[in-house]
């Protein structure tokens, strides 16, 4: 009892200690938080509009019901499950270069969690209901529905991304061994956990029979490859933004980078192998059911919206697949930025507007709807990637002193010993200029 | 002897009527709304009771203007279902009289199949209650088809759906 | 000196608690007075009598004052022994859409802003009756039906394997004993999954706050079919279960002038719709997806 209380005390005292790292930062910190605020008042106000008007206030309709919020969504929950690509080489292969950063990915697929549940919530037609899907208080439709899986799965990842980096680090400050026959269950489980969320994700558009563009095998394992694209692509231009920012240097090598680049030219291939397969199927046997691909690819019935779209996506992912695979283009860090963005966006067209909107297009009795998001649904977007980011950041004040060493109880104590040290010497009077 | 054979021979008569009226359906009851009779017209006999019957095949020329027949009359005419003399009734094959809420019998004596189905409730409409102890109405043939000119004429379609935003 | 430090947290402190509670208020001050008494509403298969009671008070009042009229609002249950089907004469079709008009009438739809429509008329080209992806919707024409087409309407179809309650997060939409597939409005959280999972588009949403014109309201209503609902519930054809329960014939039954919809008790050996699976070719929608629907449609001609 007296070892939980006192980790307990422990931890509350971890915790407002880091509250001062978070409130302190140079300039470029406060700009950069502020600019986040701003979007996220900006998104906030926004969604209260549609709050109060109603969904109407997007321009979803009954024929494409879902649209850029489930988009990101599902881009996040890929995102998310990226983490394990860092994980894997760490605590299985034990490979250095990863093992120093593995903490900081794992706090990034939080975020992305944190994000795509928040996308969810926005989506939701009736928010002040939302304790109808908790199991227990309300009637959670468990195992039928998806989507109760789905809630169930981004739950459970976020604590654990939440749990193993945070006790590594509390371990870390307090410079204590952490005791790996708790920990490191936990860290094995994450891995098949973070194939697990976007698998269910996958599913839950897969068991639609109502929805031929979706309803094909291959779904789950195109999920899975475009996710280890797109993740760790925002992994390596986020490490070396910290890299370059963070004030104190913390240590992620270029090997690093390398090797998480690498393993994103394994997942571009796998990705457009089995793009390329659906494409075959559809289009060699020709049945009705190529009506979505037609609408995507080539424009149905002269709506042709996306067309534009989903080929600079394919352009963008076949370069960055180059890129990724030839050792020189990989090895050198301005082409490798370039491949990754050039993998983000196009993923992110990809696997967002260019997978939801399809699906709805034409809708089961063959009407054709041209969805577009509006303004409204741009700005909670923005403001919901910037909470993200900004807990992201926030996340990173924290972590990343405590990693590089500078941030530890040690330093406490000592500061605290001198700072009550000058109190004695204030009330004593014998207080002499330094 | 003669009297068994009498009994045998008007039994089988008594029962070949009642399976003819059978046939008819003139047992059955149907719950029928009243039929649409033009306003003022019925009875008719306040007219044609002390009218001349006039058998010829002709298009009408002083009365019933209005109605143009549409309706197998290369083959028929109003009299063959109109009777003659009373015109109050219409006119079954066999001579039989029948009043107009019962004239769905004689639309069935050409269209079996149309009468069996409506008979059963699959053509042609029903209102109200299908269950429990409440009011059923059938529609006659003459609610729908115009037994005159009984091809429906194409009619005004309700507005189609707003389309969806900007679509 | 040791204060200024201290008051440097407590101030970051206290200031990020209030913008959290700033945050809040406008959330749920937004909330209508009708969200808040409803937010711990149970789901209605879990409600006692009595509190289904309380409920159809509370609604009564609710409806009397914003509609000006007296509800009739029933919780009538299934009829034992019944499973209820469609029948639906394609060759009779004349695409008129009175029934579409018949059921927003008998049902309380929102008439604009958002326009919803349970019955849906596709016309297909003579030829063609499968491949629905070149019907039309919106053809309005002055006068119908249009030489060369036919008319298909279709709504909700009662799947006997319904793949809209399958996917529901919440259970809000569940089949009843008689076969009719319901919606709990006050249980549904808006997410549209069952929408996504409809092969028949059967069901649509209220994706504002809906406009019913007082004059035009139906008072007598049931609670799982056409009482007035709220904002960002989904919604479907109910087989007009306020009319069906008490033997009935549906609106859309009775709007249609030239007889082409039919609707019986699969169970009733002697009804129409058993009349009509025994003798017409019958046949139903997107059958291979498995779902068993309860609409029939046969030919005569």
């Amino acid at each position: 009892m007296k070892k939980w209380q006192q980790t307990l005390n422990e931890t509350w005292h971890f915790y407002k200690r880091t509250l001062t790292l978070v409130a302190r930062g140079n300039n470029l910190y406060y700009a950069w938080c502020f600019f986040l605020l701003a979007i996220i008042a900006v998104g906030f106000l926004f969604y209260m509009r549609q709050h109060d008007l109603g969904l109407i206030a997007t321009r979803m309709t009954d024929q494409v019901s879902w649209g850029l919020y489930i988009a990101n969504f599902t881009y996040l929950v890929g995102a998310a499950a990226a983490a394990v690509l860092l994980v894997i080489p760490s605590y299985v292969y034990h490979f250095k270069p990863i093992k120093e950063i593995v903490v900081l990915g794992e706090l990034f697929a939080a975020s992305s969690i944190v994000m795509a549940i928040l996308f969810v919530m926005v989506d939701l037609g009736r928010l002040d209901r939302f304790w109808h899907m908790l199991p227990g208080i309300g009637w959670m439709n468990f195992p039928q529905s998806l989507l109760a899986w789905d809630v169930l799965a981004l739950n459970g990842y976020l604590f654990l991304n939440l749990l193993i980096p945070i006790y590594l680090l509390v371990k870390f400050y307090y410079r204590k061994e952490p005791n790996w026959k708790f920990i490191l269950p936990f860290i094995l489980i994450s891995i098949p956990m973070a194939v697990a969320i976007h698998t269910v994700t996958a599913f839950l558009y897969n068991g639609l029979p109502a929805r031929p563009f979706w309803n094909a095998s291959i779904l789950a394992p195109r999920f899975l490859a475009s996710a280890f694209c797109s993740g760790p692509a925002i992994i390596i231009i986020i490490f070396q933004i910290i890299r370059k920012v963070s004030v104190r240097q913390i240590e992620i090598e270029d090997n690093a980078l390398f090797k998480i680049a690498e393993l994103i030219a394994y997942a571009m291939f796998l990705n457009l192998f089995l793009l390329s397969a659906e494409i075959f199927k559809e289009y060699y046997s020709q049945t009705v059911h190529i009506a979505s691909f037609r609408y995507l690819f080539e424009g149905l019935h002269r709506h042709k919206e996306l067309v534009p779209w989903i080929w600079s996506a394919m352009t963008m992912n076949v370069i960055a697949f180059f890129i990724f695979l030839i050792p020189q283009t990989r090895k050198r860090l301005t082409t490798l930025n370039l491949g990754c963005l050039l993998v983000i966006i196009g993923v992110w067209i990809e696997k967002g507007p260019g997978f939801v909107i399809p699906g709805f297009v034409p809708d089961p009795l063959g009407e054709i709807y041209e969805y577009f998001p509006n303004l409204l649904e741009l700005m909670v977007s923005f403001g919901i990637w910037a909470t993200g980011l900004l807990i992201f950041t926030f996340l990173m004040k924290v972590a990343i002193p405590i990693e590089a060493g500078e941030f530890s109880h040690v330093s406490y104590i000592e500061s605290s010993f001198r700072r009550q040290e000058e109190d004695q010497a204030w009330r004593t009077g014998s207080f002499t200029k330094i | 002897m003669k009297k068994a054979v009498k009994t045998i021979v008007f039994g089988m008569l008594f029962s070949g009527v009642c399976f003819a009226s059978f046939a008819n359906g003139a047992g059955e009851e149907f719950p029928v709304a009243p039929p649409p009779m033009t306003e003022g017209l019925f009875p008719c006999s306040n007219c044609h009771a002390t009218m001349e019957v006039n058998r010829t095949k002709r298009v009408l020329k002083e009365e019933h203007t209005d109605i143009k027949l549409h309706h197998a009359e290369t083959m028929r005419w109003c009299l063959d279902c109109h009777d003659a003399k009373n015109r109050d009734k219409l006119r079954l094959y066999n001579g039989d009289l029948i009043n107009f809420t019962e004239s769905y019998r004689l639309c069935g004596e050409c269209h079996g199949p149309q009468y069996n189905d409506w008979k059963a409730g699959i053509h042609g409409k029903r209102t109200g209650y299908f269950m429990g102890p409440g009011k059923r109405t059938y529609h006659l043939c003459a609610h729908c088809h115009d037994p005159h000119q009984p091809k429906f004429k194409p009619i005004k379609p309700e507005p189609p759906p707003t389309k969806p935003k900007d679509s | 000196m040791p204060d200024k430090r201290y008051t440097r947290r407590e101030f970051l402190r206290n200031a990020s608690l209030t913008a959290l509670g700033g945050l809040a208020i406008p959330l749920f001050s937004s909330c209508t007075k009708e969200e808040a008494e409803d937010f711990l509403q149970k789901h209605f298969r879990e409600m006692t009598p009595e509190e289904k009671r309380q409920v159809i008070a509370k609604l009564e009042e609710r409806y009397a004052q914003r509609y000006g009229r007296k509800f009739q609002i029933s919780t009538q249950e299934a009829v034992p022994d019944t499973l209820w089907a469609y029948g639906l004469e394609l060759s009779r079709c004349v695409g008129c859409r009175r029934c579409v008009y018949a059921c927003v009438k008998e049902n309380n739809h929102s008439r604009h802003d958002p326009q919803l429509q349970w019955i849906r008329v596709l016309r297909l080209k003579r030829g063609n009756l499968i491949n629905l992806e070149d019907s039309e919707h919106y053809y309005n024409p002055d006068l119908v039906p249009e030489k060369g087409f036919i008319y298909l309407p279709v709504q909700c179809q009662q799947c006997q394997d319904p793949p809209c309650v399958k996917v529901c997060p919440v259970h809000a939409t569940w089949q009843e004993p008689d076969g009719i597939v319901v919606v709990d409005y006050n249980w549904c959280i808006g997410c549209r999954y069952c929408i996504a999972a409809c092969p028949y588009k059967g069901r649509v949403f209220n994706w504002a706050e809906p406009n019913i014109p007082r004059e035009e309201i139906n008072p007598s209503v049931h609670y799982l079919g056409n009482r007035p609902r709220m904002k960002c519930a989904v919604e479907k054809c109910t087989f007009c279960v306020q009319r069906v329960r008490q033997g009935r014939y549906p609106a859309c039954v009775e709007a249609c002038p030239t007889g082409t919809r039919k609707f019986g008790n699969l169970l009733d050996p002697n009804s129409e719709m058993r009349y009509i699976i025994d003798r017409k070719r019958v046949f139903r929608l997107k059958e291979d997806l498995g779902t068993e629907p309860k609409f029939y449609y046969f030919f005569e001609a």
